[in-house]
């Protein structure tokens, strides 16, 4: 015979069976599977989190027969580029065959000077450095390059850059496409403006302003252009080579600050409006922070003195390692005035040259439009801009703000004997350097822009210039005002005056007489 | 970062450029644990590192039992010994917006700056004194209130009310790791009250109690990006130097600030 225990436990539970929702599931089944896993698994605060282990069953039941989500398209195709890096080292044949020119290779030694930069504290994971490390080794297979040099990592809204800096061997240097097409769109241009000046008939006012003639480009390596720069996106795709940089980008990249998006043909949607897409921005940031913060020891390089070919204004650009290099003791280099690091690039000029050109010099084939200038021009006398010449301290650098330029430190306070001296911009954050008794290296990793560009602590945009005069203000076509009642009364009253005083004297001449 | 396994972290935020030396995760790996057991914290965060021109400081963050209003920072010069950071009081607060300059890394410096002020009409200077120590607390916070992020689940509201680690979070899906809205800031909810009831009503009580910083103005300030190894790294553009991570299907997130404790006011011109 059931007791009365058993009887109300059946009733409880057939009750509890009898509560479904629509998709069948009673309680009773729930609550007893719920204890069941919590009787084998045993977690730890199950009190607290009852609910959520209750929450977590029914979902379960729901989606057991799902796959597992799948990566994101993203992460399978940057693990594929990957994969193509790490496949050229496991062939048979070419392991053989390492010549000692392969053991030359220009590929820098990036792992370790990953290991100095992560002494001081900057810097990607070794990871990471080995992967960008593969990738140059990609880029110098597919080029003829003499030297190669990971610049550093630009930071962007969807995707970063990795920069590498290169030089090719001589005489193997492509002719750039864009450089050609650029030359004949010039040359097109010119003819239309020879076309259009015959068809004038009218005398119309003529407009006298002329733009300033733009300030010509450096040659490839000269000045801003000395190398050529490589980026990716991400280590193992392929490297798009970045064109030269041209004064006036530079010049406008100094008035505008903008974030890197990632991809090389994003517009550049700015006041002054800049001349080219995301690359040349990219191209021309390059060109300054590389101005700005690449330093050496002083002493390591030194310039060529039997080299007698210099520019025109007299500056310098040529500089080779020195061979007498005296060793600058750790202690020296960490000086915190800076008089032991030396900049090794040029300065750019505000026109955005290294070298000063005069935009106003007539070049050799405008012998045409020389004469028609000659008549109207206005000869302005411009002094040539001068800066900092090649090979000067960092001890020199102007402040900011009552700032310091550099932080120089000794990267370990603890452990001098085996430390190295760490050197940090304060005007380009995100500018390293490391020096050792034995090595030195430079890097940037950073978002690529200034601090406090212009000076100001916010960045302010340039002011639009005023609208110009449409034509010369001169008698013949300017409007004189009405004259006031004030005006007029007084000139009346005064010509009356005077005609009174005549008056009055008349009457006396005639009274006189 | 949590302060346990600080050197296996590390590598999750150095893409960014910035990772700490052998040296200092030693140090910190040593006088983390000594903080905690200390201050009798639940758990011991390294917060990040603000540079200033002639030293660094070094951040930490202790928690008693709640994860928004139980945080307490430290800060230290060598990531040896740690000092408690001073209280922010709104008169600190309203300075450290005015006071714009690097941190010299000295914190007895005592900034000095020249503001106008109007008073009753007539505009006058007045100059603001704000020590370092001060600005660095300010910052802080400041820093915590717009870039302290976590995955969406990572942590929950008890019974009690008491804001805690989600024992069972598995880990945002991969899909949803990319989306912004997966994300929320780790502060006391600004947005959430002014919503709508109808949209709160598809919210999960114990987990969305903090703001998506899907919300974020301006948009656009958040930069996500998908790295190797299946990480999701977010990187603020309001904050240049805080990053955050997240290993999708992992309960693997944190972020760090590695930065010169500025803010990029800038970044209406730079979108």
């Amino acid at each position: 015979m059931p007791t009365e225990g058993e009887v109300q436990f059946v009733k409880a539970q057939s009750c509890l069976k009898s509560l479904q929702n629509d998709s069948g599931e009673n309680l009773y089944d729930h609550i007893s599977t719920l204890l069941a896993k919590i009787l084998d698994e045993r977690p730890g605060h199950v009190v607290d989190v009852f609910e959520d282990l209750s929450l977590n069953l029914k979902q379960l039941s729901k989606t057991c027969g799902e796959t597992p989500q799948e990566l994101g398209l993203m992460q399978a195709k940057l693990t594929e580029d990957l994969r193509t890096l790490f496949s050229g080292g496991t062939d048979d044949d070419a392991a053989q065959e390492i010549s000692d020119e392969d053991m030359q290779t220009p590929l820098p030694n990036l792992m370790e000077n990953a290991y100095f930069f992560e002494q001081a504290g900057i810097g990607l994971s070794k990871e990471e450095i080995f992967e960008v490390s593969l990738s140059l080794k990609q880029l110098i297979e597919n080029n003829p390059l003499q030297k190669c040099r990971f610049w550093g990592k630009f930071l962007g809204i969807q995707k970063n850059y990795y920069v590498a800096e290169v030089e090719y061997r001589d005489g193997e240097e492509e002719e750039d496409e864009e450089e050609a097409a650029e030359e004949g769109a010039e040359k097109e241009e010119e003819e239309r403006e020879e076309d259009g000046e015959e068809a004038e008939e009218d005398i119309l006012p003529k407009n006298e302003w002329k733009p300033t003639p733009p300030v010509p480009k450096e040659d490839k390596g000269k000045g801003v252009n000395k190398y050529i720069y490589f980026v990716t996106n991400y280590p193992g795709q392929q490297w798009t080579k970045l064109p030269t940089c041209t004064p006036q980008q530079i010049q406008i990249s100094r008035k505008i600050k903008k974030f890197f998006t990632g991809n090389l043909d994003a517009p550049i949607v700015s006041y002054p409006p800049f001349p080219g897409s995301e690359m040349n921005y990219l191209r021309a940031q390059i060109a300054r922070i590389s101005a700005g913060t690449q330093i050496s020891p002083t002493g390591f390089y030194m310039f060529d003195e039997e080299e007698e070919a210099e520019e025109d204004d007299g500056s310098k650009d040529h500089y080779i390692e020195n061979p007498e290099y005296e060793v600058i003791s750790l202690k020296n280099l960490s000086d915190t005035t800076g008089a032991n690091w030396t900049h090794h690039v040029q300065f750019i000029l505000p026109q955005g040259r290294c070298a000063y050109v005069n935009p106003l010099q007539k070049g050799e084939d405008d012998f045409e439009e020389e004469e028609e200038e000659e008549e109207d021009a206005v000869e302005e006398e411009i002094e040539p801009e001068t800066g900092p010449p090649l090979l000067t301290t960092i001890a020199d650098d102007a402040e900011i703000n009552g700032i310091a330029p550099w932080t120089i430190k000794m990267a370990s306070e603890r452990m001098p004997y085996f430390s190295l001296t760490f050197v940090r911009s304060n005007l380009w954050p995100g500018a390293y350097a490391f020096g050792t008794e034995k090595k030195f290296e430079n890097i940037y990793i950073g978002f690529g822009h200034k601090y406090r560009e212009g000076k100001e602590i916010n960045y302010t945009p340039s002011v639009v210039p005023a609208a110009q005069v449409e034509y010369t203000l001169g008698p013949e076509i300017q409007e004189i005002d009405d004259p006031t009642v004030e005006e007029e009364a007084a000139a009346k009253a005064a010509l009356a005056g005077e005609e009174g005083e005549e008056e009055g004297e008349e009457e006396q001449e005639e009274e006189d007489d | 970062m949590d302060g346990e396994d600080l050197h296996l972290t590390e590598s999750y935020v150095s893409s960014s450029g910035l990772c700490l030396s052998p040296e200092q995760k030693t140090a910190l790996q040593t006088s983390l644990p000594i903080l905690r057991s200390q201050n009798k914290f639940t758990q011991v965060y390294f917060w990040g590192k603000i540079m200033g021109v002639k030293d660094d400081y070094f951040i930490a963050q202790g928690v008693i039992r709640d994860q928004l209003s139980g945080r307490k920072n430290f800060y230290s010069l060598d990531c040896a010994s740690w000092n408690l950071m001073p209280q922010v009081t709104d008169d600190i607060r309203a300075k450290s917006l005015k006071v714009k300059g690097r941190f010299s890394g000295d914190p007895s410096y005592e900034f000095e700056q020249i503001d106008q002020v109007e008073t009753n009409g007539i505009p006058s200077e007045e100059t603001i004194v704000l020590r370092e120590e001060d600005r660095l607390a300010a910052v802080i916070e400041g820093i915590i209130q717009d870039g302290a992020i976590a995955p969406r689940g990572a942590f929950t509201k008890n019974a009690k009310g008491v804001v805690v680690n989600n024992v069972n979070f598995q880990g945002l899906p991969p899909l949803d790791a990319v989306k912004l809205g997966s994300y929320l800031h780790l502060r006391e909810a600004v947005n959430l009250p002014q919503k709508s009831l109808m949209e709160r009503e598809k919210l999960e009580p114990a987990i969305d109690f903090l703001d998506p910083i899907e919300e974020d103005i301006p948009k656009g300030s958040w930069a996500l990006q998908e790295e190797r190894g299946h990480q999701v790294t977010l990187r603020s553009l309001y904050w240049p130097g805080l990053t955050a991570y997240h290993i999708p299907n992992t309960a693997k997130f944190g972020y760090c600030y590695f930065g010169l404790g500025e803010k990029n006011n800038d970044i209406p011109f730079m979108l």
